[in-house]
């Protein structure tokens, strides 16, 4: 197995910012909608719900999903 | 377009004539993922769009009784339309490439300490960063077990999403998630063990650099 220079780098930030309480990407899951509210809401969404924005550092593929959310839900603000 | 509340909304799908409701969320999901996926998808927007909206209006009346009510109701139904559609581009992204692919053939050039340090670092500064980088890479080879190598190298060097990853692995990105977290916990340890310092102390000889 080969890997490259900046895989390193990233493996290395990423364990320095891994704490014990992660939360599974279902839970963050289950969360998205009411965190996406919060933060279009102006709250601070981020201490109220840590462990989501947390989630949200260390896994693309929710953050990925969650950026869409809110693109989804700016796009829709005037229909409903 | 009608304007309901969560209450309404969940009524209006539950009836087995609901026609109107569920065009209007259709409109609404349509809308929505038109938006979140124009910068992703050159052509064909509004088809492919379609052919998630249909996917995503089945699972959301299949999964009304565990709609929480934390959020609005469009808010739910959208965050399940994002995930149908990443889902599926995904897996079509990625159908052709095996986990050997990606982890056998990394993008960049094979492990030198001396290109990952800071250039504007101090003599001093590089010479640590370069012997963090070298430890990491011993304990990943080490430390882990053959599969959280695999899925660390496969999601962070080859970019592959965790669904891909697990997929591949024969499990859910749920649990591939908690192995790269033990993986990772495992790594922190051994790095402060072997370092004698935290990994915020770790993140600042490279962040001041």
């Amino acid at each position: 197995m080969k890997i490259n220079p900046e895989t390193l780098k990233k493996v290395l930030f990423k364990v320095a910012q891994t704490r014990p309480d992660e939360i599974s990407c279902d839970t963050c899951y289950q969360e998205l909608d009411r965190f996406a509210e919060m933060l279009n809401a102006g709250e601070k969404a981020e201490t109220i719900l840590p462990l989501v924005q947390h989630h949200l550092e260390m896994c693309a593929n929710c953050d990925e999903e969650f950026k869409a959310l809110v693109a989804s839900l700016e796009g829709t603000a005037n229909l409903d | 377009m009608i304007q309901r509340t969560n209450e309404e909304w969940l009524e209006a799908l539950r009836d087995p004539i609901a026609d109107e409701a569920l065009e209007d969320l259709r409109a609404i999901l349509l809308r929505g993922l038109r938006a979140a996926l124009s910068s992703r998808i050159d052509s064909d927007l509004e088809s492919i769009t379609e052919d998630f909206v249909q996917d995503a209006l089945l699972k959301v009346l299949k999964s009304l009784e565990s709609f929480r009510g934390e959020s609005r109701f469009t808010t739910w139904a959208q965050k399940i339309a994002i995930h149908v559609a990443f889902t599926e581009m995904r897996r079509r992204r990625w159908k052709d490439i095996s986990l050997q692919d990606i982890i056998e053939t990394p993008e960049g050039d094979e492990y030198t300490p001396a290109i990952l340090t800071d250039p504007s670092a101090s003599p001093e500064t590089e010479v640590t960063q370069g012997s963090l980088l070298e430890m990491v890479k011993n304990l990943i080879e080490t430390e882990l077990t053959e599969r959280q190598r695999t899925a660390i190298v496969a999601a962070m060097q080859g970019g592959m999403p965790l669904d891909e990853v697990a997929l591949r692995l024969g499990t859910n990105r749920n649990a591939l998630y908690k192995l790269i977290h033990d993986a990772r916990q495992r790594l922190q340890q051994r790095l402060e063990e072997t370092t004698g310092m935290s990994a915020q102390e770790v993140m600042a000889i490279f962040s001041n650099g």
